[in-house]
């Protein structure tokens, strides 16, 4: 666990926790329809230490994706405060940030080495800097073959190796996925969780993960928050204990089944809850 | 190869049939001479110059009424495509524009305009650029909404954003607005200078018709058709290259 040391001279305190990353107080979210005004989110109190792979699952339409959208200032709340390393997040996405979206967010004009780099030419960085690290995010995400290749040439998991790559090119202290693996099959899923962990470990930036796969929070998080149906709430924060060196072969440990259990247990009641009719 | 064989046989086979069906006087000269004379008679028009000035001016007056249509086109889309109500109220009359028979307003154009060049520009404007602006639609509709946050997460401003990542998803379906428009400029063009105008190709082939001389009209006829197939071959391999790098799999 990594160590905060804070010197107030001779009163030296030894904080073992790590520093708070990302801080949501009363944060709440609600839109406005043609039916009337919806209550999404909230109000949801979390904090994200830095360097923690956290993770969020909860029924569909209980306001997970609102939650990063908010995380990532790409929509404003409409009550409480967002903070990232200590400051209020306002209209624009901060620096530092990097989303992975559930989509294809692959520009298909562009091909893999152009798309990976697509953010970064646009930053004042040398083009030899851009090319060093171009190759290594091909190389991190297995994609050195396919640097000519167009999206429409690769299929469902590389695609989103790519999305990964190049928010992983802008180096992001900060790094939100809203369901990357959503569309990919199990088999592949279990695969990219191990790269993630991987490049999350490589990186040593504050992952959040939302999700709808319990199995999925379960072998990634080091925290998993269980979220309520609509609107979304915080239930419980189960921490997994796991390493911070593991893989997707901690599914077969006893712990694994207890944790995934318990995530299920407390998202019964709510997912059946978000399945019924609402009222007119 | 074999594509191109039977798409040579298609073009090849009729032509070479109605130059046997001509020459035997089946078809009478005077209604349609042979495509072998109408050829030569084109080599000849445009050997001499004498249309060089008519071919310059409806190519400007096209040229200009494409231009204005594709700017006005992609700039009115994306004004609509941003304001709710003005799609609201303008969507409609869109699907029933072309229902509209534009040549009728030919005399009021005449009217205001004079004699010159603007009402025949106007014509192949106003025939251009509707398709110009559903295609322009059409395009911004079609851009995901995730490229849009991922240009916000890249702190790409709007412009940028535009240039970067709304125009090139678009690109497609604005190409297709193009040829469209380019299709519809010598439509309306070339119609208007047959119906009111003392210049240009249409008004030179409507001269020669009226004067039975199928020497010259026939030429004409044919030059405006291997304009249009040219241009049209050129928009459709760019069109088919643009597309091929989205759509191979």
């Amino acid at each position: 666990m990594p160590r905060c040391n804070t010197n107030f001279g001779k009163w030296a305190l030894v904080v073992r926790q790590p520093p708070i990353h990302v801080s949501l107080r009363g944060v709440t979210k609600e839109y406005e329809s043609k039916l009337g005004r919806t209550h999404a989110l909230g109000p949801i109190d979390i904090d994200l230490r830095r360097s923690e792979f956290f993770a969020a699952v909860g029924p569909s339409g209980c306001g997970k994706s609102t939650l990063l959208d908010v995380i990532a200032a790409l929509v404003p709340p409409s009550a409480g405060l967002v903070t990232f390393e200590g400051q209020p997040i306002g209209n624009t996405v901060p620096d530092g940030i990097g989303v992975v979206f559930q989509e294809n967010a692959c520009f298909p004009w562009l091909n893999v080495a152009d798309n990976i780099t697509f953010g970064l030419r646009r930053q004042p960085v040398e083009r030899s800097e851009v090319e060093r690290r171009l190759q290594d995010a091909l190389q991190l995400m297995g994609l050195q073959d396919f640097a000519r290749a167009f999206p429409a040439q690769l299929s469902g998991g590389m695609r989103q190796r790519v999305c990964i790559a190049r928010t992983l090119l802008m180096q992001p202290r900060l790094i939100l996925l809203d369901e990357p693996f959503g569309a990919l099959d199990q088999q592949t899923r279990l695969l990219m969780g191990d790269e993630l962990l991987r490049i999350w470990r490589a990186t040593g930036a504050t992952v959040l993960l939302i999700t709808h796969a319990l199995d999925e929070a379960a072998m990634l998080a080091d925290r998993v928050a269980v979220m309520s149906a609509r609107p979304g709430k915080i239930l419980e924060v189960i921490e997994t204990g796991w390493p911070r060196e593991r893989d997707s072969q901690i599914v077969s440990v006893p712990e694994f089944g207890a944790i995934t259990a318990r995530l299920w247990t407390l998202l019964r009641a709510q997912s059946m809850q978000a399945l019924r009719p609402e009222p007119v | 190869m074999r594509i191109v064989f039977y798409r040579l046989v298609a073009v090849f086979l009729p032509l070479t049939l109605l130059e046997i069906l001509c020459r035997e006087h089946v078809i009478k000269p005077l209604i349609l001479p042979p495509p072998s004379r109408m050829l030569l008679g084109l080599w000849a028009v445009i050997a001499n110059g004498a249309f060089n000035a008519a071919i310059v001016k409806t190519l400007a007056n096209v040229g200009l009424a494409i231009v204005l249509a594709v700017v006005v086109g992609i700039a009115a889309g994306a004004a609509i495509h941003r304001s709710r109500p003005l799609r609201t109220l303008l969507e409609p009359l869109f699907s029933t524009y072309y229902a509209i028979p534009i040549y009728a307003f030919y005399p009021l154009f005449i009217v205001v305009f004079g004699l010159g060049d603007t009402p025949q520009v106007l014509i192949g404007f106003m025939l251009a650029v509707v398709s110009m602006i559903v295609s322009t639609l059409a395009g911004l509709d079609s851009v995901p909404a995730v490229l849009g946050k991922t240009a916000r997460v890249m702190q790409l401003g709007a412009v940028e954003t535009v240039r970067s990542v709304t125009m090139p998803y678009a690109a497609p379906y604005l190409f297709t607005g193009v040829k469209l428009a380019i299709a519809y400029a010598f439509i309306g063009v070339i119609g208007a200078e047959f119906i009111m105008s003392g210049t240009g190709l249409g008004y030179e082939i409507r001269f020669a018709y009226d004067n039975l001389d199928n020497d010259v009209m026939y030429p004409l006829i044919l030059l405006i058709l291997l304009i249009a197939v040219a241009v049209n071959m050129s928009l459709d391999h760019w069109d088919r290259a643009l597309r091929s790098r989205r759509e191979r799999g």
